[in-house]
């Protein structure tokens, strides 16, 4: 095992497959410097700049050219800097990356990665904080997948750049920095769809993604020193996820938490609850409740902002609500 | 402006290729003309944007295209997919929205594709074809393809930031594009000089750093000849082009819109510049038989009302195909 950073372990990824296959090439604001958080760093050297390909700020046109490339022949990933400027290209994402393959018949092979690192980060205020997973998770016609870590960011990737469906793939900025362990040698896939099972406990089952993962389990590891041992499932794609393995947890816990740094009204944990409710009838759950973020914007100043984070005591208090 | 005939090139022309150019013409207005009849005998669900009097514009484009070479169009879509090589008849399938359509009826008239020709789709949304023409053209310049992307849209897409953005694009990585401004002077319901400001869309493309010519768009001839030039230009690997072909819509915006703020002298003039009875004057004037010409019309009229009989009774899309072709991975319901 190899240790790096959740950001290197997806450079790895993107540099394995850009090596095996000629077509993957990447669009986007100062990927050929590296890209904003070092994700290309290097790659151009390997790859020249029309595989690494820096464009103008034009949102619209990176979304709608990675598009219009893989209409082509090709497999663009499409490199969104922050994901609030994914904003700037929603026609292009929701009108015709999502559409193009059932709009036209099946005609479309829309085989793109639109690469876009979400969440909260050093205080970055409204317009570079938001996590908005749960509006692509509506939409027909993409993959959305959410890591944690960086073998997951490293598996997934690869997924996603060998997958002919377009895939939403949110980055966990936060976290960028933060060390993990991938395999030596070459990078295996991770399917989607496929929960991680990060703790083993039958008292609650704690569904979750993306940047608040770290969170969850710190309060999983306080409650294990209380006695309290809770499963924790990182789902790492959110369309699709892994019911199977939610309901074969619930099976035995009879109580689920699902945790999220998004907006808790109208978020994915209310999607999570509903079909859990709809699979394991009535008697089937206990308690189903959910834990996200009020509905604000992300404030700026660090105070303020932590009445936003979920933070670790939030979910133990959370998590012995769900099962007084 | 040139006028029909009346260019150095088009003296040069053999009366074949006119006569294809020509037969393209009419097969697009037969097939609008067809298309609205069906519409208005309420066999055509959805809305319908017919293009009658723009037809000399794709004719014109289409005709130094090679089959390779991909294309994307809007709404008003119908002659750009006849005349880039798609079937009359798959697309009236497609408008009736029955087994057997482009789209296996899931898209109807603004989204008819036949990828099989190089033809990417109708879009919807103003403008949206923009950004994809330039990432096909960099893909294709990726793959080392000899083919070009081209991409029609309106006048009224000029006031969108993607036609900006993609232009600009195609500019800086020496992209092979045409992009083809077919001004109609009305976006949508509203003149576009009332809500445009500046020299119009050729003096935008300019600025931006995309050599554009204004033509007459009703002039077949013209079209065709600016096409070749800026083709062969592109093809030479000299970057995008835009031709700005000036014409006029005599419907309204859709099948239902009467369009009657309009001065019906407005389009009485424009009817007197039809491009088609201007193209059969010049193929009358260089001596091709009248016969020729009425047998073109008559094949029109026979291989559009055979695909509207046979679209008509053609069986609905079986109901499992609504859920086909959504994505590979995650069920259609939750």
């Amino acid at each position: 095992m190899a240790e790096v950073t959740l950001v290197e372990a997806g450079r790895l990824a993107v540099l394995q497959e850009m090596r095996r296959d000629p077509t993957v090439w990447v669009l986007g604001e100062d990927v050929g410097r590296g890209g904003l958080w070092g994700q290309y760093r290097g790659l151009i050297d390997e790859f020249g700049p029309e595989r690494i390909v820096s464009t103008p700020i034009s949102e619209s046109t990176i979304m709608g050219a990675g598009l219009g490339a893989a209409l082509v022949g090709t497999r663009p990933i499409i490199e969104m800097r922050i994901f609030d400027f994914v904003m700037c290209a929603m026609d292009e994402l929701v009108n015709q990356i999502a559409k193009v393959r059932y709009m036209f018949g099946g005609q479309a092979k829309p085989a793109v990665v639109v690469r876009t690192p979400h969440g909260m980060w050093r205080n970055s205020a409204a317009q570079h904080s938001q996590m908005l997973e749960a509006w692509f998770a509506h939409l027909p016609g993409v993959v959305v997948v959410a890591p944690s870590n960086a073998e997951d960011e490293a598996g997934l990737l690869v997924s996603a750049i060998r997958s002919d469906d377009p895939v939403l793939f949110f980055d966990p900025k936060d976290h960028w920095l933060v060390p993990g362990k991938i395999a030596d040698g070459e990078i295996a896939a991770i399917p989607f769809g496929k929960a991680r099972h990060a703790r083993q406990g039958d008292a609650l089952t704690i569904v979750t993604w993306s940047a608040i993962v770290p969170n969850v389990l710190a309060a999983a590891d306080q409650l294990a020193s209380e006695g309290i041992k809770v499963d924790v499932l990182d789902l790492r794609t959110i369309w699709p996820w892994d019911q199977d393995a939610v309901a074969a947890s619930l099976s035995r816990t009879k109580r689920l938490l699902v945790v999220h740094e998004a907006v808790e009204v109208g978020g994915f944990g209310a999607e999570v609850i509903a079909t859990m409710i709809d699979r394991l009838g009535p008697s089937g759950l206990k308690v189903a409740k959910r834990l996200g973020a009020p509905r604000i914007p992300v404030p700026f100043a660090p105070p303020l902002e932590n009445e936003v984070r979920i933070s670790p005591a939030r979910i133990v208090a959370a998590a012995k609500a769900a099962m007084a | 402006m040139a006028t029909a005939g009346g260019t150095p090139a088009a003296a040069g022309d053999n009366l074949k290729r006119l006569t294809d150019l020509y037969r393209m013409m009419v097969r697009i207005r037969t097939f609008e003309e067809t298309a609205l009849e069906a519409y208005k005998a309420g066999e055509i669900p959805g809305p319908l944007h017919v293009s009658f009097g723009q037809e000399a514009i794709p004719a014109g484009v289409c005709a130094s295209l090679r089959h390779d070479d991909r294309l994307t169009s809007n709404h008003r879509g119908h002659g750009h997919a006849l005349a880039k090589g798609a079937d009359a008849a798959t697309m009236y399938l497609e408008l009736y929205g029955r087994e057997g359509g482009y789209c296996r009826g899931k898209g109807g008239s603004m989204h008819i594709a036949d990828f099989s020709v190089g033809m990417l789709g109708a879009n919807g949304v103003v403008g949206g074809g923009l950004p994809i023409a330039v990432g096909a053209a960099q893909g294709l310049k990726l793959l080392k393809s000899a083919a070009i992307a081209v991409c029609m849209f309106g006048d009224g897409a000029t006031n969108r930031g993607p036609f900006l953005e993609a232009l600009n694009w195609a500019a800086i990585y020496t992209l092979p594009v045409l992009f083809v401004c077919e001004d109609n002077g009305v976006a949508a319901h509203t003149e576009t000089r009332t809500v445009t400001a500046g020299e119009g869309p050729a003096a935008r493309a300019n600025a931006i750093g995309v050599p554009a010519v204004t033509i007459d768009g009703n002039d077949a001839l013209v079209v065709e000849e600016t096409v070749a030039r800026l083709v062969a230009d592109i093809r030479a690997g000299r970057g995008p082009r835009m031709m700005h072909a000036k014409t006029y819509r005599w419907t309204g915006h859709t099948a239902t819109d009467a369009a009657a703020w309009r001065d019906p002298k407005e389009v009485e003039a424009a009817k007197q510049r039809c491009p088609i009875a201007r193209l059969k004057a010049v193929l009358i004037e260089r001596g091709l038989a009248p016969s020729a010409l009425d047998e073109i019309s008559a094949a029109a009229r026979t291989e559009m009302q055979s695909g509207r009989t046979a679209a008509h009774t053609a069986p609905w899309p079986g109901i499992p195909s609504a859920f086909e072709d959504v994505q590979d991975v995650g069920a259609v319901h939750g």
